[in-house]
């Protein structure tokens, strides 16, 4: 054998290996650095005035009150509107239509949907319902929430139904259950862990989007509840205080940033929980 | 003379009647279900079309205006009217081929060390670590830029990186000051660590997906763990890594937040990757607010229509190798 | 068109009868079965007889879990397999469009390989099936549910826990769920498809003694790949090969002196 082929052969798989640890390394490095800053950051702010006064003008003092409002409701109001659709359309994938070209074509948009840009999406809720309403308002920003919702409830939905035995189906019928029953009854509840998953990973994806609210519902500097009109949320807030000059808007973005990522780490947790597997994009 | 195990053995006709009964009831509420079902699925593209038709018709007056030239011209000026998409085309285009050329890599490299290297106990931490950076909302990414990652750059990496490459041919454009901290380099390496997480996740599925014995007979004839990874696995699996990695693109394509933050918005193509730029989706996240007029407003349109058409053929690619890929692993 | 509409069951009780003159609760005639493009049954024709248990066996692929599933039309699910020929279920043919499967299948009921409970409690996958058809008090419905888990010789076991999951059961106790619950609809036939190839020895005996009890109210077909248990449970026996119906007969004469000369090979182990 020849001893300087093997030497080099050797010597090029221990560079690979370094390599490997090293990016790994840097990989974690960087979720290290940005974590820790913004804990660094935000929890510095954290107060209860946080949580119950409203956004104040630069130089006062003040909170995010009717941000994290506005966003509590318009994330509700997305999932209210776009997790029935979402389920309804996996079901018929999964159940009725399992093997229909309908259910292919509509797996492949689906997915397209799943990672388009959401500022796309935000422009078309605006065209649709912005324009012709004359003003921003609350009611849009949820809708263009709830179109990002649907395609993450599309797949999960159709994922977690598949993965329901058929065994379990034909059970179901053999004592004269009808297919709605099945499914209903039998099927989801079946999935259901899955799909509450599913629900989680939706509130996850919505709750940092920014992007599509700067055009639908805006922001507000006030406290409002009213769906006609602009409403904050926490995005919404950041991203306008963030690119301002002033030093309270800015340590006021950072506690807002903080509560935003714990919050969807929550729900990734309790996600993963859930299921114990993983789920990638 | 009631039989009681007879009664409790089987129905009689009346109870079959009966039972007809009941099941012909629910059979309106069978269809039912049924159409509201597909009637869901069907919903899902009429959204895609009324996407891409509401671009359309919004962006219809600059076409009309401007025609192609719209595509060519790097002039932005919303007093004059003039708009051109040049620009941002070029910073998105720009952005995300650096952010790629960066994380595709690290992500392999990751991938590569969780599915060979790395200790049975540490494996799901770290991958689920890596994750967490795919779950963290894109505009942390933008205000820890902001904030913290583009004063270090501009205190301690650019200077002397423009210093280093001001004599170098080619390089002493690439890399010439003054060193903003913002800029398109900045947000080329933010978003090559937001898109990292995506590479790594799918490529680790695909190389845990191939067949045990492959690897085994490679290294029954004594090949290192690189020569195994490198010319067994990875080709193997190529065509699912070439699809994360267009996942990954088309994520890098349409990413609004985190770069709008950092890449100094400047409708402007320099010759410098340190120099402040803009990208599509930063442009209309800027503008789209405080735009005046329709032609400005529907440029601004336009410019999303352009970014849909290309993320669309973008993912419509990955989703089409990584189809094929599951076919073949299944 | 309904099943409904069949020929009135039979005023005496049958079990009282003496079984010389068997009377025919299901007649199959002349039955082919396509999977796809791909014939599985070629010309089947049998009869079988109330509360009486029919076994079908045969090697691997002969199509007896095939026959099986015709009679409750389980493979309409599937689109692409399809049936051609005549199943008579009480006068009635249940191959015929538009019939109303959720009915034919409550009368006929399906006990599975592998044990299915669904996903909630004991007590809620028996009560499931009837409350699906019946309104009861919950008194009455409690009495029910006692019932069908007495008859699936599982009442002692799950009494104390009948709001635990039915999947926290063993394998041979959520087979007797399963089993259980078939029989609280009130079925007047039920289909046993290889029902023990999962479980142990203990439970299958205890299943076994079951569908010798279960006899007296139903009529019985079960698919085995297990001749003594054939030979156990079974008083009418249907050998298949390769599609087809070989021989057909009392049990005891299948196994001690059959006709063909296949059946015989299959019994004494030559091939199978």
């Amino acid at each position: 054998m020849d001893a300087s082929l093997y030497a080099s052969r050797r010597r090029r798989n221990l560079i690979a290996a370094v390599a490997s640890y090293g990016a790994t390394f840097v990989g974690l490095l960087w979720l290290a650095l940005i974590l820790g800053e913004l804990f660094w950051q935000g929890f510095s702010g954290l107060s209860l005035r946080v949580f119950t006064e409203m956004t104040p003008p630069p130089g006062a003092v003040g909170g995010l009150l009717n941000a994290i409002v506005g966003s509590l409701i318009m994330t509700a109001l997305a999932l209210l509107i776009g997790a029935p659709i979402g389920i309804l359309a996996g079901t018929y994938m999964a159940e009725y239509g399992r093997h229909s070209r309908l259910t292919t074509l509509v797996r492949f948009i689906n997915d397209i949907l799943l990672s388009a840009p959401s500022i796309v999406v935000g422009l078309f809720i605006y065209y649709v319902m912005v324009r012709p309403m004359g003003h921003f308002s609350g009611i849009a920003g949820a809708v263009v929430l709830s179109v990002l919702v649907v395609p993450v409830m599309v797949r999960t939905t159709e994922d977690m139904l598949t993965l329901v035995p058929d065994t379990l189906r034909e059970a179901a019928a053999s004592i004269g259950l009808p297919r709605s029953l099945m499914i209903r009854q039998i099927a989801y509840r079946a999935a259901r862990a899955g799909i509450i998953t599913g629900l989680l990973l939706a509130i996850a994806r919505i709750s940092g989007e920014t992007a599509p609210l700067l055009f639908t519902a805006l922001n507000n500097q006030f406290y409002s509840t009213n769906l006609n009109a602009p409403m904050a949320s926490l995005p919404s807030v950041i991203f306008q205080f963030a690119l301002s000059p002033y030093k309270d808007w800015q340590d006021l973005a950072w506690t807002g940033a903080l509560i935003i990522t714990l919050a969807v780490l929550a729900m990734s947790v309790i996600a993963r929980s859930l299921t114990g597997t993983r789920k990638a994009s | 003379m009631v039989d009681v195990a007879w009664q409790e053995a089987g129905v009689g006709a009346q109870d079959v009647a009966e039972r007809a009964k009941v099941l012909n009831r629910l059979r309106i509420g069978d269809i039912v279900f049924h159409r509201i079902t597909k009637t869901a699925a069907v919903f899902v593209l009429v959204v895609l079309g009324g996407v891409i038709v509401s671009l359309f018709l919004g962006a219809l007056p600059v076409f009309q205006e401007f025609g192609f030239g719209f595509l060519t011209t790097q002039s932005w000026n919303p007093v004059t009217e003039k708009f051109g998409a040049l620009a941002p085309i070029y910073g998105t285009v720009i952005t995300s081929l650096i952010a790629m050329l960066i994380a595709v890599p690290f992500g392999l490299m990751i991938a590569m060390f969780l599915t060979e290297l790395c200790p049975i106990w540490l494996r799901r931490p770290i991958g689920i670590s890596i994750e967490l950076l795919a779950g963290i909302p894109s505009i942390i990414y933008g205000i820890w830029g902001l904030f913290v990652f583009a004063p270090f750059l501009q205190q301690y990496l650019q200077p002397p990186v423009i210093a280093a490459f001001e004599n170098v041919p080619v390089f002493s454009t690439l890399f010439a000051g003054p060193p903003f901290g913002i800029g398109i380099l900045t947000a080329s390496l933010i978003l090559a660590i937001m898109v990292l997480p995506f590479i790594t996740s799918i490529s680790r599925d695909v190389f845990d997906a191939v067949p045990p014995v492959l690897k085994e007979a490679a290294y029954g004839l004594g090949w290192t763990q690189w020569e195994v990874w490198r010319y067994v696995v990875l080709p193997y699996t190529r065509i699912g890594v070439i699809g994360g990695v267009m996942l990954g693109l088309g994520r890098a394509l349409g990413e609004t937040m985190a770069v709008t933050f950092v890449i100094g918005n400047a409708h402007r193509i320099s010759g410098s990757l340190l120099a402040p730029g803009t990208t599509i989706s930063a442009t209309i996240a800027n503008e789209f607010t405080e735009a005046v007029g329709d032609l400005y407003t529907a440029s601004l349109i336009a410019l999303g229509l352009i970014l849909f058409i290309i993320t669309f053929i973008v993912l419509a690619i990955a989703r089409y190798l990584l189809l094929r890929i599951e076919r073949r692993i299944g | 068109m309904n099943v409904a509409t069949a020929n009135p069951a039979p005023v005496a009780a049958p079990h009282l009868v003496e079984s010389s003159v068997p009377r025919e609760k299901i007649a199959i005639r002349n039955l082919n079965f396509y999977y796809g493009e791909s014939r599985a049954l070629t010309g089947v024709s049998l009869p079988l007889y109330a509360n009486k248990a029919t076994a079908f066996i045969g090697p691997s692929g002969c199509g007896k879990s095939t026959l099986l599933r015709v009679l409750n039309r389980m493979y309409d699910l599937y689109p692409g397999q399809r049936a051609e020929g005549h199943v008579l279920f009480e006068g009635k043919d249940i191959l015929e469009p538009g019939l109303d499967l959720n009915l034919l299948r409550a009368r006929i009921g399906m006990v599975f390989q592998k044990p299915t409970p669904f996903p909630m409690s004991i007590y809620e996958n028996i009560a499931f099936g009837i409350r699906l058809y019946e309104k009861l008090p919950k008194s009455e419905l409690d009495g029910r549910v006692e019932q069908a888990l007495q008859r699936g010789a599982l009442w002692s076991e799950v009494k104390d826990k009948l709001s635990a999951n039915g999947l926290s059961l063993s394998g041979g106790q959520q087979q007797r769920l399963c089993i259980a619950r078939t029989v609280a609809v009130r079925p007047e036939v039920i289909l046993f498809d290889e029902p023990c190839s999962a479980l142990d020895p203990i439970s299958t005996a205890k299943i076994e003694e079951l569908i010798d009890e279960l006899k007296t109210d139903y009529t019985i077909v079960i698919v085995t790949h297990n001749m003594q248990q054939a030979a156990r449970v079974s008083d009418r026996t249907a050998f298949m090969y390769l599609g087809e119906l070989i021989e057909f007969d009392e049990t005891n004469k299948i196994f001690t002196s059959p006709n063909d000369r296949r059946t015989q090979d299959y019994i004494t182990g030559r091939f199978g």
